[in-house]
């Protein structure tokens, strides 16, 4: 089993992402639980959702709290005490920030500049697409195909192509970083 | 067809295939997803029913009775607050017996106002009248909404689905979504008992007294007696037809040479499975029964998977309720339904969790299980109760009168 | 064999039927072929205004729907003195849920009767005043404002008579009930802003509203009928005197409805999409006491004194609603084209009239 717990504010398509995590992992005949946590819908506020993947039917409801990889789609947030709680001795973790690797000397830490990606590519700061291109290319939990097939499965015309385009130059920025180091 | 979907978005869907010809509900987290995607479904044509947003939940309820009355097949769906509303709507469904099926996104009852997943709401309204059942994943939830449409109408008898707020409604996972074809052979339309209708008028609802109104309670509690033989019919049914099994009374899970059987109900089991499975690698004899139909109370089914077996030691009951000043509400009708014998053998314990959307974590139930093989707990407590807060509460009050509001007090606390 | 002399009216609106009028004018009383809605043998009181009200509306109401009907009633006097266990006086399709649900009920068989391809079938909720103007008024607002296709029919006869006349919305200013008995500095029901309900539903816009009472059952009879030309929400508030409660003789029920209208104190209307399109005049203006004085929840404002200013009030409040509805002449829609018929200033009183 892989779990996934994201961390981003009200608004940046956090419970989304999982879904869409979810939705990639269902493509690859695995079987996937997305969830929220749970409260009153708030833009601003930092949220949380969950993804387990699993290759036989999940069963436990609790929420992620050892989880293999955290995806942090909003800087700000890093500073929170508990963000890393539970995080697995070899978890990875990718964030949301332009400004270079969280911990360079972590090969599973990565930074990746989402925001700005989807910026070019959808025209909007919503940075889940890329995120989830990332987390492929980082942790290969589910292939850059599935993501594709997911958004283009949820989205349509522009946005379906600008998060497809989002995605997957993320999973290159990783992959070339991967093959350069 | 087999999707990775949202739960409220499968429920909203087999009630589609179910082909309900009235829809009337009122919102309230967390049951929104379920009634919107109807709302949405009627309005693009795509679902042939009357969508009616009504002011209030005790309006919802009221207009699917009229409308069950009417011959038609009528869905609503509430939680929390909203069940309470519409209480006296519901009583009322029962009493006249009309076949309504409602799902209830199980959430907590205020004050304090809390809008995560307990039972406190069906609980309240467990003498009702109405069959409840309840959901342990979203394939089930949305099995069960096609199955209830077949009780509810076979047996002239309200439904709720029960399925745990946020958990499972707002949960995207793995569904056979029961597609419109396969229902339609499953579910056929409905036939009422009783009907308004012009050409052959007759009065429903009248005022009965002493005279008459302990035969009709007598007719309710045998309607209930029905349903218990049905349930398992309608379900072997399904099974047939869809390929799989959902809903019946109760699903035990390796209870045949368990000491110990957790009983629980709703999406909590996937968890308690998980933490069985666990326990049993370690070799500690752990069994679940999940109780999926909660009223009419399925006495023999629990007994024949409790009682009998020597080797049973202890039962510990998961209440995701509580009944101030009582205790346990599933363990008092558990107490009821086992033998004399099973019960003064075993030691049945009461755990009280998750209340008001509180996490039951499977670390947590394995310690709770642990300590109940030893004998160490309590014959009733609530689980992960953070003691230190409660007792500062207990000593503010003691030392002054205006201690104020109890809640905001905690939360303070808190931090 | 003995005879005894008849005075026979010729046509006119206090006549239940007449050879020489017309079918369709006569009363739906007058025809053997009425559908006896209510039908005889409910324990009504005797001289229930309701039960008169009632027998009336309905049948006028099956003759418009050539018997295409279902109706929905709430908890209250009607439906308790017309359901005795095990006996119904309802001859037709007929339902009963709670107290405050009629109107949300009634909108769940209408959408019913639409899902399931029955639109000639006509829904009336009906209820009482306390189950229209205060336990049901949530229900009642959203029939309105959805504009379900049903036609509410409230009873109204100032209480809750069915418990044992206690107060409710409806209650007038001054009126004893047993939860505002005559005693005190102050007796009877107090004056607030009281819940005109026919404006409540004519600002909802809601196709037709109209007042009626059993003085003029011709004139009830037309309203109920009237009613059915529309779809949509509709409203019909009838005055219905109840002996028991009001403390007026059996007999005197109709005379009490129409010394109600005379007086102006129960003014007589029909309103379109929020406008009055007509108001019965009122011939002869009567003063508010010689209807208080047939009345026993009233009679603390005669015994042991006479409570001069309290009838002045009341008096005042009927002379407000003659203003307001301009109950002094025939009113038509051509009278007030583009603005409702509800003057705020007294600009349409005649002064010194009376």
């Amino acid at each position: 089993m892989f779990a996934v717990r994201f961390h981003g504010r009200g608004g940046q398509g956090v419970v989304t992402a999982a879904e869409l995590l979810a939705a990639a992992a269902f493509r690859e005949d695995r079987y996937a639980q997305a969830f929220p946590s749970f409260g009153s819908e708030r833009m601003g506020a930092p949220v949380m959702s969950f993804c387990r993947i699993d290759d036989k039917p999940i069963r436990t409801r609790e929420p992620v709290t050892e989880p293999d990889a955290l995806l942090i789609q909003d800087p700000t947030l890093l500073h929170q005490a508990d963000l890393f709680d539970g995080l697995t001795a070899d978890g990875y973790v990718l964030v949301n920030s332009a400004k270079g690797a969280v911990a360079p000397d972590q090969p599973r830490y990565r930074a990746i500049p989402a925001s700005r990606l989807a910026i070019a590519h959808l025209g909007r700061p919503l940075p889940g697409a890329p995120m989830l291109g990332g987390l492929a290319a980082l942790t290969g939990v589910v292939s850059l195909d599935a993501v594709v097939a997911a958004l283009n499965e949820r989205f349509t015309g522009k946005v379906a192509a600008g998060n497809v385009a989002a995605a997957i130059a993320a999973y290159e920025l990783i992959a070339e970083v991967s093959t350069n180091a | 067809m087999l999707k990775q979907i949202e739960g409220s978005r499968a429920v909203a869907e087999a009630v589609a295939a179910s082909r309900p010809q009235v829809i009337c509900a009122y919102p309230i987290t967390p049951q929104t997803h379920i009634v919107e995607a109807l709302g949405a479904m009627v309005k693009k044509g795509e679902l042939n029913a009357a969508f009616l947003n009504v002011e209030s939940e005790f309006a919802a309820m009221s207009a699917v009775i009229g409308a069950a009355a009417t011959g038609a097949r009528a869905y609503t769906a509430t939680a929390s607050q909203g069940l309470l509303y519409m209480s006296e709507a519901v009583y009322n469904a029962a009493g006249l017996g009309l076949p309504i099926v409602m799902t209830v996104a199980n959430r907590a009852i205020g004050a304090p106002i809390n809008i995560w997943n307990d039972h406190s709401d069906a609980m309240s309204q467990r003498d009702a009248g109405w069959i409840q059942l309840y959901a342990e994943t979203n394939q089930e939830a949305a099995d069960l909404h096609v199955q209830a449409f077949k009780l509810a109408e076979q047996l002239s008898n309200p439904v709720m689905v029960c399925m745990d707020g946020f958990l499972l409604t707002h949960a995207s996972e793995r569904v056979d979504v029961p597609e419109q074809d396969q229902v339609d052979v499953f579910l056929p339309s409905y036939e009422p008992r009783q009907v308004l209708d012009p050409d052959d008028p007759v009065s429903i609802g009248a005022m009965v007294g002493p005279e008459a109104f302990t035969e009709v309670r007598f007719l309710a509690h045998e309607r209930m007696r029905q349903a218990l033989d049905l349930i398992p019919d309608v379900a072997a049914d399904f099974r047939q037809w869809f390929g799989r099994d959902s809903g019946g009374l109760v699903k035990p899970y390796r209870t045949d040479d368990a000491e110990l059987v957790v009983v629980a109900l709703g999406s909590v089991l996937g968890t308690v499975k998980d933490a069985v499975d666990e326990l049993r690698a370690e070799g500690i004899r752990v069994g679940a029964l999940g109780i999926t139909t909660f009223r009419p109370f399925p006495v023999q089914a629990v007994r024949a998977a409790l009682d009998g077996d020597h080797r049973l030691r202890r039962v510990v009951v998961l209440e995701r309720a509580l009944a101030p000043g009582s205790g346990g509400i599933v363990t008092a009708d558990l107490r009821a339904a086992l033998t004399h014998e099973t019960v003064n053998g075993t030691i049945i314990d009461t755990v009280v969790t998750g209340l008001g959307g509180r996490p039951v974590t499977k670390k947590s139930l394995r310690q709770l299980l642990g300590r109940a093989v030893l004998g160490d707990l309590p014959e009733f407590s609530f689980l992960d109760l953070n003691t230190g807060l409660v007792e500062a509460e207990l000593a503010r009050m003691r030392a002054t009168r205006r201690s104020g509001p109890s809640a905001e007090n905690l939360l303070r606390d808190l931090g | 064999m003995s005879y005894e002399r008849i005075k026979f009216y010729q046509t006119g609106s206090f006549a239940a039927g007449n050879r020489l009028l017309p079918e369709d004018l006569r009363s739906v009383q007058s025809s053997d072929t009425r559908a006896n809605t209510l039908t005889c043998g409910h324990r009504a009181c005797q001289g229930c205004g309701e039960a008169l009200g009632a027998r009336y509306a309905l049948d006028a109401v099956m003759r418009a729907t050539k018997g295409k009907l279902i109706a929905v009633n709430a908890t209250g006097c009607l439906e308790v003195f017309s359901t005795p266990f095990p006996e119904t006086s309802w001859q037709i399709a007929w339902l009963h849920s709670l107290f405050g649900n009629a109107p949300a009920v009634a909108s769940g068989v209408a959408a019913a009767l639409k899902a399931m391809g029955r639109p000639h079938i006509r829904v009336v909720a009906q209820g009482g005043d306390g189950g229209t103007v205060d336990i049901g008024m949530g229900c009642l607002s959203g029939l309105f404002e959805r504009g379900d296709d049903v036609l509410y029919i409230c009873y109204d006869n100032q209480a809750y008579m069915n418990t044992g006349v206690q107060r409710s919305g409806a209650t007038p200013p001054a009126a004893r009930t047993a939860t505002t008995p005559a005693v005190g500095s102050e007796p009877g029901n107090t004056f607030g802003q009281g819940k005109n309900v026919p404006l409540i539903a004519m600002a909802h816009e809601i196709p037709y509203v109209a007042t009626a009472t059993v003085a003029d059952l011709r004139d009830l009879e037309y309203k109920a009928t009237r009613a059915m030309d529309f779809h949509g929400a509709r409203y019909l508030h009838i005055l219905v005197p109840c002996p028991l409660g009001w403390g007026s003789k059996p007999g005197d029920t109709i005379k009490v409805a129409r010394l109600a209208t005379e007086s102006g104190l129960f003014p007589v209307f029909e309103a379109e999409a929020g406008q009055v399109v007509s108001a019965a005049p009122i011939r002869h203006q009567v003063p508010v006491t010689d209807y208080l004085r047939l009345q026993a929840r009233y009679a603390h404002l005669f015994h042991p004194q006479e409570r001069t200013e309290v009838i002045a009030r009341l008096q005042a409040a009927a002379d407000r609603n003659i203003a307001r509805f301009g109950l002094r002449r025939r009113q038509t829609k051509e009278d007030h084209p583009e603005r409702p018929l509800l003057p705020l200033a007294a600009t349409d009183h005649t002064p010194g009239e009376r």
